[in-house]
């Protein structure tokens, strides 16, 4: 790309116009400057300062990481950087955080970590954003050049180890162009379907000199992105719409990426059409609405799995049909001719059969249909029937004083305590589907959970990363299990440091308790491994950390320690001993049949 | 008996009449339609730069398409390099692996070629030369060309289609073959035809995001 090196950039003309040389050290306090009384920043001089005058070009404001030999450079220029840096216990919650301020803010959340094991501990963080499609991106440092393939302490060959997991992922081998490889690593992230990108930072290309300001953020010219759909598939599709019977919407987490909640929103409500979302896609559509009929997929509700079997038309709009959403693909809506939309073509009939294929941005998609479809299809019976489901199929559970907490009850008196933004966050297991169906969403952005890759351990720093990407009114609540939240609890001293105000309720069952249904269901309920009535006291633990701990064992302590807890200005754990017999309910074993989803245990 | 839900059983719940293939396209539930594997060649015009004949590679692996061979070399323009792909897959897996390459950040653009395309590889052949007037009578036949000789063996280059040079091997076989080193199958569209022009995205994609272009509404029962 010698081209785009050759590019003098406009902040490399101002700066030379410029012959006033600011001071770089600390300017105005306020957190927003004006524009105009912004002082020119001081001209790049190293690699590492390049790298950082690239994150700042972008408008990053937090990073997330740990330090180490190979990336100390890019830690002394951020040193000097407006950048508000949150040192995280281990690299795998920055990986973690960062992809959650990405899905909380909408815009890439950066991580950092130092060549070899910082780079290794990444791998998870960046494979999860890379399923979901969070926009995130990885500076990670390298042994020097000359030490590149020698096996060099602390060296891993992290573009090779990473490719798999990234959207894309670069090597710097200049420190003239290092800035811009990390402005075009910002600018793929974000740009068309978003996801992880990373850049590896040899440590004498970062402490190299150079005085060449960064490119502006932009994509290779390699990439392009479809943004509006072929009018003619648009209009045959709408001709469907108009014609069907049976119609339904499924929402995935494409509407939320795409900012095509709202857009979704006034089609489905114009036209009366029911909405199902994905596990991704909660937040996009209103729960407490009547056309809402929540999740589909291996714990979705049965009326929305009854909808998803039977209806005539499926609106799939960024959702890529997970094997958790389908199930068994020769099952799923097979009455359907399915209208796909989707802004990565390579989605289109990649796992159900698009008839309609409809490629560009959500947001863009949805307003072409929205002028294309004039009236609304004759639905009025398939409504109703939705409804008969929504009311034979409900979600309602028994939760007998004299019997051990339901954990459904603890997540909706949280929902009941906390306002309609609050955003939650959760780790991997039973406690994550609960968090699912007993939560009623009504935002987008509030939902923040690993999808895709099924993260344990994604709780906690993804409420750190939300914590610090969403508004201050705003509550965070990360739903635990006991088996994830000892995946990644180091975090807590991350959040006691940083006076983060996050509540965590680990839904405690002594159980890896996904994996002891499973057990219980189909391997004659032989528990190996998954017993795990060794856990330590999570309250207490949480007070050797500095935060507030709490002790849920009984119904009537629930709102009082809720209450409690939420208010603490901090950090807090509520260690919730829930019934560890409870199950999730509806369930569609793998591949399994939606519409033959069981209530109970003796269904499956 | 752990707690559960209350509704209909699974088996007193409506059933839909339908069903889909493995491909997830819907089908007639009397007649299972399955699409068979064929052999075809995909020509990927990329950037010239380290690391992207591994992300290709790398992209095959993991997803698991059936690829016979890969070749890659310069093009007339140093920025660029032609990676040819021989793959086996049926109908959906070719498509699948289209929009895939397309997907990579260095990929430019992708391309089937059509069967009547100028496809060629090149073996080295080494025999036992027990017998060198067999030998080179053999070597004739196929138009190949003696690269060494030793008192006991002879080596042949050889260029051509698949099926010449599979033939050729299976002839050579009765002398007793020793090595063979092949390069895999290179390939350029016939004529004026550019091989793996950079075609609009958009274009390409739209056209081929289904293989049956029909955008009919079907009838509603």
């Amino acid at each position: 790309m010698s081209e785009r090196a050759a590019k003098v950039t406009q902040a490399d003309e101002e700066a030379q116009d410029d012959d006033q040389i600011t001071d770089s050290a600390a300017p105005d306090a306020a957190q927003e400057v004006d524009a105009e009384s912004e002082t020119t920043p001081a001209p790049v001089t190293s690699g590492a300062e390049a790298v950082v005058r690239a994150l700042e070009n972008a408008g990053v404001e937090h990073a997330f990481g740990v330090q180490g030999g190979a990336i100390m450079p890019v830690y002394d220029a951020l040193y000097d950087s407006e950048i508000y840096h949150v040192t995280m216990a281990h690299e795998q919650g920055a990986a973690h955080a960062a992809d959650a301020y990405g899905i909380v803010s909408g815009k890439p959340g950066i991580c950092l970590a130092t060549s070899g094991p910082g780079a290794t501990n990444l791998v998870t963080g960046l494979a999860d954003a890379d399923m979901d499609s969070d926009p995130m991106v990885a500076l990670t440092g390298q042994v020097p050049t000359d030490l590149v393939g020698n096996d060099a302490f602390q060296e891993t060959d992290t573009t090779g180890v990473t490719t798999p997991v990234t959207k894309d992922n670069a090597f710097s081998s200049d420190s003239d162009t290092v800035g811009s490889d990390v402005s075009e690593a910002f600018a793929l992230a974000g740009e068309g379907r978003p996801g992880p990108t990373l850049v590896d930072l040899p440590k004498d290309v970062t402490n190299g000199e150079t005085d060449r300001e960064p490119d502006a953020p932009s994509v290779p010219e390699t990439y392009e992105v479809q943004e509006r759909a072929d009018e003619e598939i648009v209009a045959a599709a709408a001709e469907r719409i108009e014609n069907s019977n049976r119609p339904a919407m499924l929402l995935g987490g494409g509407v939320i990426k795409g900012e095509a909640s709202e857009a979704c929103r006034k089609f489905a409500i114009e036209h009366e059409i029911p909405v199902i979302t994905t596990m991704p896609g909660i937040g996009a559509f209103p729960e407490d609405h009547e056309l809402s009929l929540e999740m589909a997929g291996m714990h979705g509700t049965g009326y929305a799995n009854m909808a998803i079997t039977h209806c005539d038309t499926l609106i799939g709009i960024g959702t890529r049909f997970d094997d958790r959403l389908t199930g068994g693909i020769e099952t799923f809506a097979p009455d359907a001719e399915l209208i796909h939309v989707d802004i990565d073509p390579a989605e289109i009939s990649k796992n159900i059969h698009a008839d309609y294929p409809l490629i560009g941005d959500a947001a863009t998609v949805v307003e072409q249909l929205v002028e294309a479809v004039d009236e609304s299809p004759e639905a009025t019976k398939w409504r109703a029937q939705c409804q008969q489901w929504k009311s034979d199929y409900s979600m309602a559970y028994d939760a007998p004083e004299d019997e051990p907490l339901q954990p459904e009850f603890v997540v909706e008196a949280l929902d009941e305590a906390t306002d309609d933004d609050t955003i939650v966050t959760t780790g991997v297991g039973q406690h994550q589907m609960w968090a699912c169906q007993y939560w009623t969403y009504t935002e987008p952005r509030t939902w923040v959970s690993s999808h895709g890759l099924g993260t344990m351990g994604y709780g906690l720093p993804a409420a750190i990363g939300a914590r610090i990407a969403a508004d201050d009114d705003q509550d965070v609540v990360c739903f635990d299990g006991d088996g994830s939240f000892l995946m990644t609890l180091q975090g807590l001293s991350v959040a006691v440091r940083e006076n983060l105000d996050i509540t965590v309720a680990v839904l405690n069952n002594e159980y890896i308790g996904m994996v002891r249904q499973w057990q219980d269901a189909f391997f004659e309920g032989r528990h190996s491994a998954s017993d795990y009535h060794w856990m330590p006291e999570f309250d207490k633990l949480a007070e050797a950390f500095g935060a507030a701990g709490f002790r849920i064992d009984d119904y009537d302590e629930v709102a009082d320690t809720i209450e409690e807890a939420l208010s603490y200005d901090g950090p807090s754990v509520i260690d919730v001993h829930i019934d560890p017999e409870a199950n999730v309910f509806p369930m569609v074993p793998s591949g399994g049949d939606n519409g033959q989803f069981a209530l109970t245990e003796d269904q499956l | 008996m752990k707690r559960g839900l209350e509704g209909p059983p699974p088996e007193d719940r409506p059933t839909p009449t339908g069903r889909r293939n493995k491909q997830g396209i819907r089908i007639d539930p009397e007649v299972e339609a399955t699409h068979e594997p064929r052999r075809t060649v995909i020509s990927a015009l990329v950037a010239h730069e380290p690391g992207v004949l591994s992300d290709v590679s790398g992209l095959f692996s993991r997803r698991q398409f059936n690829i016979e061979s890969l070749t890659v070399g310069p093009t007339k323009d140093e920025d660029r390099a032609r990676i040819t792909v021989v793959v086996e897959e049926p109908d959906p897996g070719i498509d699948q692996i289209k929009k895939q390459l397309r997907k990579l950040v260095p990929v430019i653009s992708v391309r089937e070629l059509e069967p009547d395309a100028m496809q060629r590889e090149l073996a080295l052949i080494k025999v036992d030369a027990d017998d060198p007037a067999q030998v080179s009578a053999v070597a004739d036949m196929y138009d190949a060309t003696t690269v060494d000789s030793s008192p006991e063996t002879a080596t042949f280059e050889i260029t051509g289609a698949r099926q010449k040079i599979e033939a050729a091997i299976d002839t050579f076989g009765q002398f007793g073959i020793r090595e063979i080193s092949r390069t895999g199958t290179t390939a350029l569209a016939r004529g004026t035809e550019e091989t793996a022009a950079a075609v609009n995205a958009t274009e390409s994609t739209a056209t081929e995001a289904n293989h049956d272009e029909t955008y009919q509404t079907a009838n509603d029962d």
